[in-house]
C-alpha cells in the first residue's frame, strides 16, 4: 500500500461495540455539520433551525405521536432489510415491496367482499405475498441470471410507482372522488384502529415489534440465520458446505419483500384509508430504511432504535416546511449525507488511523 | 563491518503488523553479483523484508543503504530507480496483454499519446539473446506457460535496467525441467554482474543455486553463511530451531478394497473448455493417492467434480461401490466423503464467523447441534473445545474470528472438522500449501493417520517432495489426462518431470529404452 507519509492507517482485528456506536455518532455529527451549511445558504441560523426541529418533533405529545407513526413502516421495512443486507443482497427496493404492499391491501380491501371480520387479516396477508412477490422477481433473477441485485430493485421501485399511478387514474379511479385520483375510500372493517388523539395505528406497530423479535431470533438462532451469514459472508464457503445459494437468496427477499408489503398494508390500513399517489403513500420510507438498517449495522433489534431516530428526522422534515418554510426534501438531502457519513466511516472502523510521525 | 563489495545493507529493519513484529531488527548484507537466499519458514518474515526493500512496505524503524549511502525508497518505483526489480511469486501481468505491452506497462515509452514499440523490440530482443529468455514479444500473456510467464517477469526488470532482482519463491509454480532452467538463467544473469536474491523455503534449490544464504526464524536473522560451508541438515535445524525428520515415517500398508473410482471422468473448466478428458484411476482404503503435475492442468477441476462443486459431462464416479456422479456437496459430504479445499481462506472457512462456528459449517443440520429449526450453542462450545484440543488449534477462545488465526490453525480447523465423522474418503488439495515446517508434519501425519484407520486419501499438490514423501501411489497428470502412474518406491524424478511436461510415460520409457513391464497399470 502506498500511503503519504502524513497519516497511517492499521488495520484494526475487529471493531468493538463501543467503536461502531462512536463512529455511527460522529457520522451522523458529522451530516448535521454538513446540512448546517445548507441551512446557511437559506439564510436561517443552522441552530434555531436544529432547536425548532427538535422542540416540534419532541416537545409535545402530537410530535411524539408523530414520530412513532413514522417510525411504523421504516422499523417493518429496515428489519426486513436487515435479514437482506446479512445475505448481502442489496436491496434497495423496499420503497417499491411497500407500495405493491398497499396496492394489495387496498385491492382486498375494495373488491374482495370478503366478510368483515375476515378483511383486515386477508389485506396483510395479500400486502406480506405482494411485498414478497415484487422482491422475489429481483431475488430470482440474481439467483439464476446473476443480474446485479442493485440495479434490479432500484428498477422495480419505478415499476411499483407507476404501477400505482395508472391504477388510481385507471382502473381503481374512485367514483366518489370528483375527479382526484383516489381510489374510493376503504370501508370501515378495512381500518385499523389508531391510538385516540394519535395517528399510530398501534395494530402495526405490535406487529413490527413482534417480527422484529422473531427476525432476530432467526438470524441469531437458527439454522436459516446461520445459512444467511454464511451464504452472505462467504458465498464460497456455503457452496463448499453444501449451502443453498439460491434458497438462501429466495428466502431472505421473501421476508425483506414482506416485511415492506406489510408496512404498505399499515400506511393504507391505518393512515391513507384509499390508495393514491405513491409519493404520498410513502414519501420515501423505503428508501430511508435502507439508512436504518445500516446504521443498525444489520442488527433487527437496534432497528428500533435507529427508525425512531428517523421518525424524528421525518416529522423534522414538517417543522422545516411549516415553521421554516423551506422546503421538505431539504430532510432528503440530510438523509443522504448520513448514509454518505455512515460508509464512509466505515473505513474508521476497521482501520485504525493517526497521525505519522515524519521519519527521515 | 559492511565489506566494500556490500551493493545493499539493511541495518536493524523492523516492521510490526497488528499482532505480529515480522521484522525483528533485520541485518543484512547482499554483496554485488551473489545469488544471495534468503531462507525461512513461511511467516519468517522473508516476503515482508523484500517488500520493504521494493518500496511496497514502510519499515518502523532501521535503514537501508545502498552502495554505502542511506536511501530512502518509499514505492517500488523509486526501488526501480535504485535498480532493485522484483519478481513476485504470483504474477503481475495482464493476461490479456502482449509480452512487449506488459513489459512496457507504467513505463513512458513512445512519443506524446502514441506508443513507438521499435524501440522496446530491439531492446527485448538484445535482453532476450544476451540472457537466454526467448518469449515471443507479441505472444499474449494468456497464452503462455508459467515458465515463460516468469521469464516476461524477468524480462520486464531488466528492461527497467534493475541490477538487483528479488524473485520471491520462483519454483514453486514450475516443473522441475522449468526449475533447471530458470537456475541456468539467473547463473547467466550472475555472471552478467547482476545480484539476485532469491527467496526460498526450500533447502535443496539453497544447496543448489546460491553462493551465501540467510536464514530467518521468527523475524530474526538466524545466520548468514557461504553455502558452500554448510549443507541441507544444519540448515534445516537453523530454520526451524530443531532437528527436522526429512522422511516421514511411514508403515506399509496392503490397500484394501477400492474407495473411490473414476472411469472416463471428463468436465470442463470455468471458462468452457474440457478440463478433464477421460480419466480412469482408483483409490483403495488405506492408500494415498498424490497427484503430481503443474497447477492449471485439471487437479482442480477434478477435486470439484468429486466433491460435487463441478458437474461432470461424461464419466462416472463411485464411491464403495455406490455413483456419486454429478450428487450435490451435501449428499456427497453425507456419503463420507472429506474435503480438505485448495483455497481454505476463501473456500474452506468464513472468516468473518467464530472457530465455533466455522467448525459446524458442514454439520450444523444435524443433532446434537440442531434441534428442529434451532443451532443448540451447548454442543457446539463443547465441540470446538473438543477439536482445539485434539488439533492443538492455537486460539485464544472457541469464539475468536476466524480471520484472526494464522494459517497453519485455520488448516487445523479445516482438518478438525472435516475429520470429524470417520469420512472413507479425503480430498486434499494442497493441504500444506503455506504452512510453517511444524504444521506442515502435522497435516501430513494426519493423512496417514487417516489412511491408516482405512480411509482412502487422495492429495493434489504443487509439492513434488510432499507427494513423494506422503503418497503409496503417484498419478502424474497433464492436460486433464493422466500421463502415467508410479509406485511411490518407483518413482523416478526425472520420468515424473517429463511426464508433468506432456509426455507419455510409454513414450519417455521408450526413448529411455527402459524395457520395464507392470509400469502402467
Amino acid at each position: 500500500m502506498k500511503a503519504p507519509s502524513l497519516l497511517r492507517v492499521e488495520r484494526r482485528p475487529t471493531p468493538s461495540g463501543w467503536t461502531v456506536f462512536l463512529v455511527s455518532v460522529l457520522a451522523i455529527a458529522a451530516a448535521l455539520a454538513v446540512a448546517a451549511g445548507l441551512f446557511q445558504v437559506y439564510g436561517v441560523s443552522p441552530l434555531r433551525a436544529y432547536q425548532l426541529i427538535l422542540q416540534g418533533a419532541l416537545g409535545s405529545p402530537l410530535g411524539l405521536a408523530e414520530i412513532v407513526r413514522r417510525a411504523i413502516p421504516l422499523l417493518l421495512c429496515g428489519v426486513g432489510l436487515t435479514v437482506a443486507f446479512r445475505a448481502v443482497f442489496w436491496n434497495i427496493g423496499a420503497e417499491g415491496q411497500l407500495l405493491l404492499g398497499a396496492v394489495a391491501a387496498t385491492g382486498v380491501g375494495l373488491f374482495s367482499g370478503l366478510p368483515d371480520a375476515l378483511l383486515l387479516p386477508a389485506m396483510f396477508l395479500a400486502g406480506f405475498l405482494a411485498g414478497a412477490a415484487w422482491g422475489l422477481i429481483p431475488a430470482a433473477l440474481k439467483a439464476k441470471l446473476g443480474l446485479n441485485d442493485v440495479i434490479t430493485t432500484l428498477m422495480m421501485n419505478y415499476v411499483a410507482a407507476f404501477l400505482v399511478e395508472w391504477l388510481i387514474h385507471g382502473p381503481w379511479k374512485g367514483t366518489q372522488m370528483r375527479g382526484f385520483a383516489y381510489t374510493d375510500k376503504l370501508p370501515d372493517a378495512a381500518r385499523l384502529a389508531l391510538i385516540p388523539g394519535t395517528r399510530i395505528h398501534w395494530l402495526t406497530l405490535v406487529l413490527g415489534l413482534a417480527l422484529t423479535l422473531l427476525a432476530y431470533v432467526l438470524v441469531t438462532r437458527t439454522r436459516v440465520g446461520f445459512e444467511i451469514r454464511v451464504v452472505g459472508e462467504n458465498p464460497h464457503a456455503a457452496r463448499f458446505a453444501g449451502m443453498s445459494q439460491v434458497k438462501t437468496t429466495l428466502l431472505v427477499m421473501l421476508i425483506s419483500g414482506g416485511l415492506a408489503g406489510l408496512a404498505g398494508v399499515g400506511e393504507i390500513a391505518g393512515v391513507h384509508g384509499m390508495l393514491r399517489s405513491s409519493s404520498q403513500i410513502s414519501m420515501g420510507y423505503g428508501y430511508t430504511a435502507i439508512i436504518v438498517a445500516w446504521l443498525a449495522r444489520r442488527n433487527p433489534l437496534a432497528v428500533i432504535v435507529t427508525a425512531l431516530f428517523f421518525g424524528v428526522i421525518m416529522a423534522g422534515g414538517d417543522v422545516i416546511k411549516s415553521s421554516l418554510g423551506l422546503p421538505s426534501q431539504l430532510i432528503n438531502v440530510f438523509n443522504g449525507l448520513i448514509l454518505f457519513f455512515l460508509i464512509g466511516s466505515e473505513i474508521l472502523m476497521n482501520y485504525r488511523v493517526s497521525l505519522a510521525r515524519r521519519r527521515r | 563491518m559492511a565489506t566494500s563489495d556490500a551493493i545493499i545493507v539493511l541495518r536493524g529493519i523492523v516492521k510490526r503488523f497488528p499482532g505480529v513484529v515480522a521484522n525483528d531488527g533485520i541485518d543484512l548484507e547482499i554483496r554485488r553479483g551473489e545469488i544471495h537466499c534468503l531462507l525461512g519458514e513461511n511467516g519468517a518474515g522473508k516476503t515482508t523484508l523484500m517488500r520493504i526493500l521494493y518500496g511496497l512496505y514502510q519499515p518502523d524503524a532501521g535503514e537501508i543503504l545502498l552502495n554505502g549511502r542511506p536511501v530512502r525508497i518509499d514505492s517500488p518505483r523509486t526501488a526501480l530507480a535504485h535498480r532493485i526489480g522484483m519478481v513476485h511469486q504470483h504474477f503481475r501481468l495482464v493476461p490479456t496483454l502482449s509480452v512487449e505491452e506488459n513489459v512496457i506497462l507504467g513505463l513512458d515509452e513512445g512519443s506524446g499519446p502514441l506508443l513507438r514499440l521499435g524501440r522496446t523490440r530491439e531492446k527485448l530482443a538484445r535482453l532476450a539473446a544476451e540472457y537466454g529468455l526467448a518469449v515471443d514479444p507479441k505472444a499474449k500473456v494468456w497464452q503462455l506457460s508459467v515458465g515463460q510467464q516468469q521469464r516476461v517477469e524477468i524480462l520486464k526488470a531488466l528492461y527497467r535496467e534493475a541490477e538487483i532482482l528479488i524473485m520471491d519463491e520462483p519454483t514453486s509454480v514450475l516443473t522441475p525441467q522449468e526449475v533447471d532452467q530458470l537456475f541456468a538463467t539467473l547463473r547467466r544473469l550472475v555472471d552478467a554482474g547482476l545480484t539476485i536474491v532469491f527467496i526460498t523455503h526450500k533447502l535443496d534449490e539453497v544447496m543448489r543455486v546460491s553462493d551465501r544464504v540467510t536464514v530467518l526464524r521468527q523475524g530474526r536473522v538466524v545466520a548468514t553463511l557461504p553455502t558452500r560451508e554448510t549443507d541441507k541438515a544444519s540448515l534445516a535445524r537453523r530454520m526451524v530451531g530443531r532437528d527436522v525428520v526429512f522422511r516421514l515415517e511411514k508403515s506399509r500398508r496392503e490397500p484394501g478394497r477400492p474407495v473411490l473410482e473414476v472411469r472416463d471422468l471428463e468436465a470442463l473448466s470455468d471458462r468452457g473448455l474440457p478440463a478433464l478428458r477421460g480419466l480412469t484411476f482408483s483409490v483403495c482404503a488405506g492408500e494415498i493417492v498424490g497427484i503430481a503435475g503443474v497447477s492449471g492442468n485439471g487437479q482442480k477441476e477434478l477435486v470439484e467434480v468429486l466433491t460435487g462443486l463441478r458437474r461432470a459431462t461424461r464419466g462416472e464416479v463411485t464411491l464403495t461401490g455406490r455413483t456419486i456422479t454429478n450428487r450435490s456437496a451435501r449428499e456427497i459430504t453425507a456419503a463420507g466423503v472429506a474435503h480438505v479445499p485448495e483455497e481454505r481462506l476463501r473456500v474452506g472457512v468464513v472468516p468473518n464467523l467464530n472457530l465455533r462456528e466455522n467448525l459446524l459449517l458442514k454439520s450444523y443440520r444435524h443433532p446434537p447441534y440442531s434441534r428442529f429449526l434451532f443451532l443448540r450453542q451447548r454442543p457446539a462450545a463443547e465441540n470446538a473445545r473438543r477439536a482445539i484440543e485434539l488439533y492443538q488449534i492455537a486460539t485464544p477462545s472457541e469464539t475468536t474470528c476466524v480471520k484472526l488465526l494464522s494459517g497453519g490453525n485455520i488448516q487445523r480447523l479445516v482438518l478438525a472438522r472435516e475429520l470429524a465423522g470417520e469420512p472413507c474418503l479425503i480430498v486434499a488439495a494442497h493441504p500444506t500449501y503455506g504452512l510453517d515446517v511444524g504444521a506442515t508434519e502435522q497435516v501430513r501425519q494426519l493423512l496417514l493417520k487417516e489412511r491408516d484407520r482405512g480411509a482412502g486419501v487422495l492429495l493434489t499438490s504443487e509439492d513434488l517432495e510432499e507427494i513423494l514423501c506422503v503418497s503409496d501411489r503417484v498419478l502424474v497428470m497433464f492436460a486433464g489426462e493422466i500421463m502415467g502412474t508410479f509406485r511411490t518406491e518407483d518413482a523416478d524424478l526425472q520420468e515424473i518431470g517429463l511426464l508433468m511436461a506432456g509426455s507419455r510415460q510409454a513414450d519417455v520409457r521408450h526413448a529411455a529404452s527402459h524395457r520395464q513391464e507392470g509400469g502402467m497399470q
